[in-house]
């Protein structure tokens, strides 16, 4: 049974998934319950792949017993059970709270929707388990499509968005399929272990130069990487509060994951150095990605919409830490994998919350916030405060690796645009902060009856967002702060062992 | 070496203010009575905890906990050797008097969520006995941030636009500091490969000098910032629209004595006084503290609000401990060590005082204070002593620090120094003495009251302790709290080492 | 040169193809268009992939006879077509498939949503819905 954990990894949620319109059907409240169940079977699958990848080290599971690289090889890895966790655990908190927001929000729709968002997990664990390139762009596209269908269920502006995404994002997948039919001709190979072992002898061949290429550009559309960034903001901002908790933490974050696969896997650090500058072209787009990224969200108004910006500047982050190439650097990276997807789905939890009360997002209508709302505004503040690299949240340490990572490559610039965007943060979410713990009245306070007495906020009745909302944000709110002191072991345990020894 | 004791003391003092607060939080604004008794059970606990440190720390020892290695070779860790025993004995003394006085003040005044006032307080008071006992660099780093955001609400806490912009400002001017000490830390990392703090310095023979220099500046800067060095000290008399129990513990004891208490930890504990002879900075920084000294001193001159005019009056002594711990000669950095503490009781009893006088009178103007003396004999009189002090005047602590501060410059032959140390002495008076001539002997306003009216009681007596303190110290510098015996030991690891 | 084009034709179809689904999808204005522009972009790769996977001369499917224990076999790699490609575009069909049906979906909710299709039209649209919004704020 436990030799066959990778396969049910995705069986489980994939099954699950067909499994819940039927339900659906007939019983639309066991619906929620089945789809629950499957994801708390995945999160376990996940941490039982976690110990046993621990204990005895990389497992390689032949799907069908065909052996690579004939058949498709799952690769499961120190990398992969991170991000697996990550996906099942984010996406169970992300569920937790979706089913009572979209009781209210798409009544009759649920199970169609419980659907969609299995599918999303199948795609999103599927990219980071498979050890095949073409299965690796199925499930790419199994994720991608769930994720159109969730994007497009949002508010007004979200089928343009979703339309827009779609194109975009399919302009994405071709260059990645692309690239793995030019690898596939030099090298007749699929598998990325058979293919790390067979490319050295071509890395100066043009044609794998090319595929290389178009794999960079395929991933960086899927992660956001400025200036392919531009799909991001609108789908995000429209998707609705329970798709978007489940898509913004983790598809940027699987698509870095790919990324670091191409270029620490399939290829070796030898190529991204040697053969080509990537590494240097990939680090100054990242320092424009982080830069740009925070000076847009300084223009946003809406609350929804700065973080995808946000989202944009993390990107950078990530892909500077890979940039580097060094150890720290890429330990900053996947660190800060982990660690932004936590964050980023605190806060759209947080978002998540606010939407099924009925708050504007606008950033200047959140007064009195604190009052009506304390303990999401309090799992918000650590959030933000991670964001901004403040001890002791995680925040913080994948944001030291970074700066080490840089200021061992000599690369100044980027430890300085590391630092400038904390403090770009900082402005950013302590003016949401002051405005929610500060501002008196609810929003409207154009006149002058804010000042009536001084603190006019003692009318503001508690409203909190109900308890199987607010569960999964506190969680990831105590993960934030947990994951910071504790990053030194996880770094030993896991992340050390994700790092190319040559490093 | 120094033998190392093994215990979780120095844990258990940061996480018990941590801890009242939470309970602080729990318990909130419907219990005033039970939320307070968790605030003063915490205070004492704390105070019981850290005073339990001093033998082990006066008998040569080290008390260490470790907790997590957070980078190779790197560990959250707590270690308590006398120059941070000093700082997490201040700090948990004064919070004391300091939390009967916060009831006090906010109960007289009717001050608003109090609750997230208390909680606040008790987390800088984590975060900051966090920083006295930080094992190295990085855990010192952590807590410091801590407190940075600690304090935040508190400055902001009325709310209104004067305390809003004065917040802003001194998160622009202490997070920026944050990211620099961020870089300086994360470089010394990758250049000595340990942060552990080492009497007498580890980054010798790390680096060329340049980039050492570099690194000292980046340092001297973040930690700078809170210590209100200029030209980063801006923000500390803008902060002065906290409440004032806020600016008694916070902005003369606990946050600008972190930013002090790092910048010396960082002169020497990362760079120990050899490297910075080699290097030779430790003239232009002798000289950046100098020059605060006196441009503190005239421009608290100038000041007719009272808490800006003793936020520069900090100022100017926060640059006085510099000057002396930079001049590097033992008497120099007894004497500023020694002035960390001694400062400590003096200019709480000080912003005590201010708030006292404001909670009972609403004036919290030098110009307003003619003849209150009669009104508030108590309080002036705890004012007249801590400004003597301040000036140096003897029996009071003040003096004793003035006094090794002056012996140290000479020791170091740079009579320019002691001409500036001196200086400032004149312009303490210069600026202290005003005030309380005004209080005791111009003619009253009309709207002081004839009969002896004080402050409340809770208000009265904690600055009245306060400043028998700092009577008691100048008498007998090693009473109760062995401040001088501690001093002696961390002078002697530092020179010693 | 030119018969290193005509020689690598296959290569040359797939690239102006490609290059054609791309103009679509960049440069025309209304939506359906641009989903064609998606398609053909596709199409072009699936083209590429079955091209690649083809050999002239009498190569045939690759059922082996009369193997023994599973182990490698001689064979003559002439005579065998490698049939990897084309079913890996047959997942790629299918994939393609989806996506125009969920591009489509979208179509028809933006169409009920603005009566159009016209990009421009419903940028405009928007900006008129959002102007009053505006409005409101300012005052």
């Amino acid at each position: 049974m436990t030799a066959q954990l990778p396969a049910l990894q995705i069986a489980i949620p994939l099954l699950g998934a067909f499994i819940t319109p039927l339900i659906g059907w007939h019983r639309p409240r066991l619906a929620g319950l089945w789809a629950l169940a499957v994801l708390a079977g995945a999160a376990a699958l996940a941490v039982a792949l976690l110990m046993q990848v621990t204990a005895h080290g990389p497992i390689s599971y032949h799907l069908g017993n065909w052996a690579p690289p004939w058949g498709i090889a799952y690769a499961v890895d120190h990398l992969t059970v991170l991000m697996l966790l990550l996906i099942t655990g984010i996406g169970l908190m992300a569920f937790l709270q979706a089913r009572p927001a979209v009781a209210v929000s798409m009544p009759g729709r649920e199970p169609y929707f419980y659907t969609l968002f299995l599918l999303q997990v199948t795609g999103l664990s599927g990219i980071v388990i498979t050890g095949d390139m073409f299965n690796l762009f199925v499930f790419l596209e199994i994720s991608s499509l769930s994720g159109y269908a969730l994007i497009a269920l949002g508010e007004d502006g979200a089928p343009l968005a979703t339309f827009n995404y779609i194109i975009i994002g399919t302009v994405g997948a071709c260059f990645y399929l692309l690239g793995v039919g030019y690898l596939y001709i030099v090298t007749g190979s699929l598998n990325m272990a058979d293919l790390a072992n067979l490319l050295p002898a071509l890395y100066h061949s043009k044609v794998v130069l090319v595929a290389f290429a178009f794999f960079t550009v395929g991933v960086a559309i899927k992660m956001g990487l400025f200036p392919l960034h531009t799909w991001m903001p609108d789908a995000y901002t429209t998707a609705p509060a329970p798709a978007s908790a489940l898509i913004a933490p983790l598809m940027t974050k699987v698509a870095a994951y790919v990324m670091i696969r191409i270029m620490f896997t399939v290829f070796r650090p030898e190529f991204d150095i040697g053969v080509i500058p990537v590494a240097t072209i990939l680090g100054w787009m990242a320092v424009i990605a982080i830069l740009v990224g925070g000076i847009k969200a300084l223009a946003q108004t809406d609350l929804k919409r700065m973080l995808t910006y946000i989202m944009v500047a993390e990107v950078g982050y990530i892909v500077m830490g890979i940039s580097v190439m060094n150890r720290p650097g890429l330990t900053g990276a996947i660190l800060h994998i982990m660690n932004d997807a936590c964050m980023v789905a605190c806060l759209f939890l947080v978002i998540g919350a606010l939407a099924h009360k009925g708050i504007p997002r606008t950033i200047s209508e959140l007064g009195s916030l604190n009052r009506k709302m304390p303990f999401t505004m309090a799992a918000f503040v650590v959030a933000a405060l991670s964001m901004c690299g403040l001890p002791p949240a995680c925040g913080f340490f994948s944001k030291w690796y970074l700066v080490q990572g840089t200021v061992a490559a000599g690369q100044w610039v980027f430890a300085g645009t590391l630092l400038v965007s904390s403090l770009i943060n900082a402005v950013l979410f302590f003016r949401v902060i002051e405005k929610a713990y500060l501002a008196p009245g609810g929003g409207h306070g154009h006149d002058d009856q804010q000042h009536d007495d001084g603190h006019g906020t003692a009318n503001v009745v508690r409203d909190e967002a109900p308890a199987a909302m607010l569960a999964p944000i506190l969680i990831m709110a105590a993960l934030i702060l947990v994951l910071g002191p504790f990053s030194g072991t996880i770094i030993d345990a896991v992340i050390s062992h994700a790092v190319p020894a040559a490093f | 070496m120094t033998d190392t004791v093994i215990s979780t003391r120095p844990l258990l003092a940061v996480l018990v203010s941590f801890a009242a607060g939470m309970l602080i939080l729990a318990t909130g604004d419907r219990r005033p009575n039970l939320r307070e008794g968790w605030t003063i059970a915490a205070a004492l606990i704390k105070f019981g905890l850290v005073v339990s440190m001093i033998p082990t720390v006066l008998a040569g020892k080290v008390i260490t906990c470790r907790l997590l290695t957070l980078l190779p070779g790197v560990e959250l860790v707590f270690r308590v050797d006398a120059f941070g025993l000093l700082f997490g004995v201040i700090a948990a003394t004064l919070w004391i008097p300091t939390s009967f006085y916060s009831i006090g003040y906010v109960r007289t005044l009717n001050e608003h969520a109090q609750s997230r006032y208390f909680f606040a307080f008790a987390l800088c008071l984590s975060s900051a006995v966090g920083v006295a006992f930080a094992g190295n660099l990085l855990t010192l780093l952590i807590c410091y941030e801590v407190l940075t955001i600690a304090t935040w609400p508190l400055v902001i806490h009325h709310e209104d636009g004067a305390a809003i912009m004065g917040g802003r400002k001194y998160l622009v001017y202490t997070l920026t500091a944050g990211t620099g000490l961020l870089l300086a830390t994360v470089v010394t990392y990758s250049l000595a490969g340990t942060l552990d703090f080492t009497p007498g310095g580890f980054l010798a023979g790390h680096a060329p000098d340049g980039l050492l220099m570099l690194l000292f500046v980046l340092f001297i800067a973040g930690f700078g910032v809170k210590a209100g060095i200029m030209p980063f000290h801006e923000w500390l008399p803008t902060a002065m629209v906290a409440p004032t129990p806020v600016s008694a513990l916070l902005h003369a004891v606990a946050v600008v004595k972190a930013g002090v208490f790092g910048c010396v930890r960082v002169l020497l504990f990362v760079f120990g006084p050899n490297l910075l002879r080699e290097l030779g900075i430790w003239q232009a920084m002798a000289g950046v503290a100098a020059f605060t000294v006196v441009a503190a001193g005239l421009l608290a001159l100038g000041q007719d609000h009272l808490k800006r005019r003793l936020a520069f009056s900090t100022i100017n002594n926060l640059a006085l401990i510099l000057l002396g711990v930079t001049l590097l000669s033992e008497n120099a950095i007894r004497g500023g060590i020694l002035h960390i503490a001694n400062h400590a009781f003096m200019k709480i009893t000080l912003f005590f005082c201010a708030g006292a006088i404001y909670a009972k009178t609403h004036k919290d103007h030098v110009s307003q204070l003619d003849g209150l003396g009669r009104q508030m004999p108590f309080t002036f009189a705890a004012f007249t002593i801590a400004a003597m002090g301040l000036s140096g005047i003897p029996p009071v602590n003040g003096f004793i620090s003035k006094w090794f501060l002056c012996l140290g410059a000479v020791q170091a032959g740079e009579l320019l120094f002691l001409f500036v140390i001196l200086t400032s002495a004149m312009l303490d008076v210069a600026f202290f003495f005003p005030i309380i001539f005004n209080g005791f002997f111009r003619e009253p306003r009309p709207d002081v009251a004839p009969r002896i009216d004080e402050a409340p009681l809770i208000m009265v007596i904690p600055l009245c302790a306060t400043a028998a303190f700092s009577v008691l110290f100048g008498i007998m510098p090693d009473a109760v709290l062995h401040f001088f015996s501690i001093t002696t030991h961390a002078v002697q690891q530092v020179l010693g080492g | 040169m030119l018969e290193y084009v005509i020689a690598k034709y296959n290569y040359w179809v797939y690239v102006i193809l490609m290059m054609i689904g791309l103009y679509a999808m960049m440069g025309k204005r209304n939506l359906v268009k641009k989903l064609i522009g998606m398609n053909i972009f596709q199409t072009s790769i699936i083209l590429f992939y079955v091209s690649i996977g083809v050999k002239k001369g009498g190569a045939t499917v690759p059922i082996l006879e009369g193997h023994g224990h599973g182990g490698h076999q001689a064979v003559d790699v002439a005579t065998i077509l490698n049939p990897l490609p084309h079913v890996l575009m047959l997942t790629a069909i299918v994939v393609s498939i989806a996506t125009t049906g969920v591009a489509l979906a979208a179509l028809i909710l933006i169409y009920r949503r603005y009566g159009t299709l016209e990009e421009d039209e419903i940028i405009a649209a928007r900006r008129a819905a959002a102007a009053p919004k505006a409005k409101d704020q300012a005052s």
